[in-house]
């Protein structure tokens, strides 16, 4: 019994030690969010706040349009979501139900595009966007990016999970593809959705690089962005910045409460054990 | 899937039964050939614009010399690519990349395997840990950035504050060259860790109850059910898990374009960050498109490396 209690001892030590590490970061930012300006910047650094001070959360929404920047990366990973939805269970469709010339070549370099990083394309598609004049628009923002490689794997893998019989059945009662590609195939397949959704929206919602490079003006930076920039412009107001920081965060952490166990189940099975 | 075996449809409508025979085949099977063409042309009009056309394009603008509005000059054949391995600036640039992924990768993958194994167990509130070690998952790039700035300050931050409460001599995090990549490499694997823990944290509950409960019946202790029975059997998991890390730190921009800028001395100027100087700050399009092209190429190798020698190791159920 002995050894069993001690690795129990262990594995709690580790298991907190480990907490402290990673939530170490999200309390400096939550706790100088709620500092005056003079605590957050005293030495040695404070851990707690003496008081629970909201101004900050005001100041900074008078300060920069951060609920502009948040309603702009809503939209923009909104529309990248739907789309990738749509155009990954479509394509998945063809690929697992419909018979064609090519079409293990053509799934086969579905999957290869999946190699190819996105910065690589990134010069060729700025002149492209910019020649549209696309720049600071969600066009802009979106377009690029409503088609996935990886969406349609993923949803080909849950199609080909669904029971072939039903799929026979319906064909018999006469229904064409179209009908059970919307009525029974997706309905069947929202696990799958749902997973996809969750990691598509988080994913664009993180974007950096390309936003940078595409908005100019403040009125269509995303929030990545507007945040970074928050820490040029008030260098010292740390209690400031990290208010921004935290009301940034609340909309990511929410949809991380809500999508987690579809994330982890839903990745691995489709993604892994295909 | 329908059938598996039919790459030849018009022979596959023979074996078919029961649903072929509503329709004429011919009608049938062009009717379902303009259905995929339906289904398929979003994806495939996307990704020729956005995929497939820039990276011919990229091909092109490499052997070319453009002017700063990015129009095409002159024809000038490998001279982009000459330059680029000629000078040491592009060469400490794939330098620092690697060095970057040495320091991330296996400790990030290491950490996450350590706290999914002790999460997988039936402890008392694993629930509570399990969520605080996938809370990274929320932090983008830049808000991960931004909350490591101010506990790197030299003379405010935190983390200074505390290694001199421990007698240890303050650290220069983002402006010493010697420490900057470490700086840099710390906040990555701490922002990584959320979802690795997840991803091998689901690879784990994959593997059956009853396999660990029969070796905890042979009398295996917990490292060695751990050793011998999890990594085998979760390593495809550990294999996408490298996979992915290691291209994704091949790709990492954000937190050096926040926190460093690429230095101090080009000490943090990974692959990425490079391109996006030449690219977009000095408006050299061409240079740019013959780096995207070698990290391409670099990305390439690694996949393929990976799924050749990664594959035979790995132990699939």
């Amino acid at each position: 019994m002995r050894p069993n209690i001690m690795r129990t001892g262990l594995a709690y030590l580790m298991l907190a030690a480990a907490a402290i590490l990673i939530l170490f970061p999200f309390w400096t930012a939550l706790s100088n969010s709620l500092m005056t300006e003079s605590e957050s910047a005293t030495y040695p650094p404070k851990f707690f706040p003496t008081s629970l001070n909201l101004d900050n959360f005001a100041s900074v929404m008078a300060s920069i349009p951060i609920i502009r920047f948040i309603v702009n990366s809503f939209v923009t990973s909104g529309i990248i979501t739907i789309g990738n939805l749509i155009t990954a269970s479509m394509a998945a469709y063809a690929f697992a139900f419909l018979r064609f010339p090519g079409r293990k070549l053509l799934f086969a370099l579905f999957m290869a595009t999946m190699m190819i990083p996105w910065e690589v394309t990134v010069i060729p598609n700025y002149l492209t966007v910019r020649s549209w004049g696309w720049l600071d628009s969600y066009a802009g923002l979106t377009v690029p990016f409503l088609a996935t490689a990886f969406g349609t794997f993923l949803m080909r893998q849950f199609f080909m999970q669904l029971p072939k019989e039903l799929m026979e059945a319906a064909r018999i009662d006469g229904c064409g593809h179209i009908r059970i590609f919307a009525s029974l195939a997706v309905p069947l397949a929202m696990p799958g959705l749902a997973t996809l959704g969750v990691y598509s929206f988080l994913n664009h919602w993180n974007m950096y690089l390309w936003p940078l490079l595409i908005t100019n003006t403040e009125n269509m930076r995303t929030v990545q962005i507007g945040i970074s920039m928050l820490q040029f412009a008030e260098m010292t107001a740390w209690n400031l910045v990290m208010a921004g920081i935290v009301l940034v965060l609340v909309p990511s952490l929410l949809m991380l409460a809500i999508g987690l166990g579809r994330l982890v189940g839903g990745l691995t099975t489709g993604a892994l054990k295909g | 899937m329908l059938d598996k075996s039919s790459a030849v449809p018009v022979k596959s409508g023979m074996q078919r039964t029961r649903s072929a025979v509503r329709q004429p085949r011919r009608t049938r099977h062009w009717h379902e050939y303009a259905l995929a063409v339906m289904f398929l042309a979003p994806s495939i009009l996307l990704f020729g614009i956005f995929l497939f056309y820039p990276l011919i394009k990229s091909v092109y603008l490499s052997v070319h010399s453009t002017t700063p509005r990015g129009d095409v000059a002159k024809f000038i054949g490998l001279r982009n690519f000459e330059k680029l391995f000629d000078s040491g600036h592009f060469l400490n640039s794939l330098w620092v990349t690697f060095e970057f992924m040495l320091f991330t990768v296996p400790t990030s993958i290491v950490l996450a395997l350590i706290l999914a194994a002790i999460c997988r167990t039936h402890l008392r509130g694993t629930k509570v840990f399990r969520f605080i070690f996938s809370l990274p998952l929320a932090i983008s790039v830049s808000t991960g950035s931004v909350i490591w700035m101010v506990l790197f300050h030299p003379t405010l931050g935190t983390l200074n504050y505390l290694l001199q409460a421990a007698g240890l001599p303050a650290v220069q995090w983002l402006t010493d060259p010697n420490w900057s990549l470490i700086s840099i490499s710390i906040m990555t694997i701490w922002m990584n860790l959320g979802f690795l823990f997840i991803l091998l944290l689901g690879g784990m509950e994959g593997v059956p109850e009853d396999i660990y409960e029969s070796a905890k019946m042979d009398g295996a202790g917990p490292m060695r059910t751990f050793v011998q029975l999890t990594l085998p059997l979760i390593s495809p998991t550990i294999f996408f898990a490298s996979v992915t890390s290691m291209i994704g730190a091949f790709q990492s921009f954000g937190q050096i374009h926040i926190l460093t800028k690429g230095g101090p001395m080009n000490s943090t100027n990974v692959l990425v960050y490079n391109l996006y100087q030449d690219a977009f700050v000095n408006f050299r399009f061409g240079s740019g498109s013959a780096q995207a092209l070698v990290l391409f190429v670099l990305i390439l190798i690694l996949t393929i490396i990976q799924f050749k020698f990664g594959e035979k190791k790995v132990h699939y159920q």
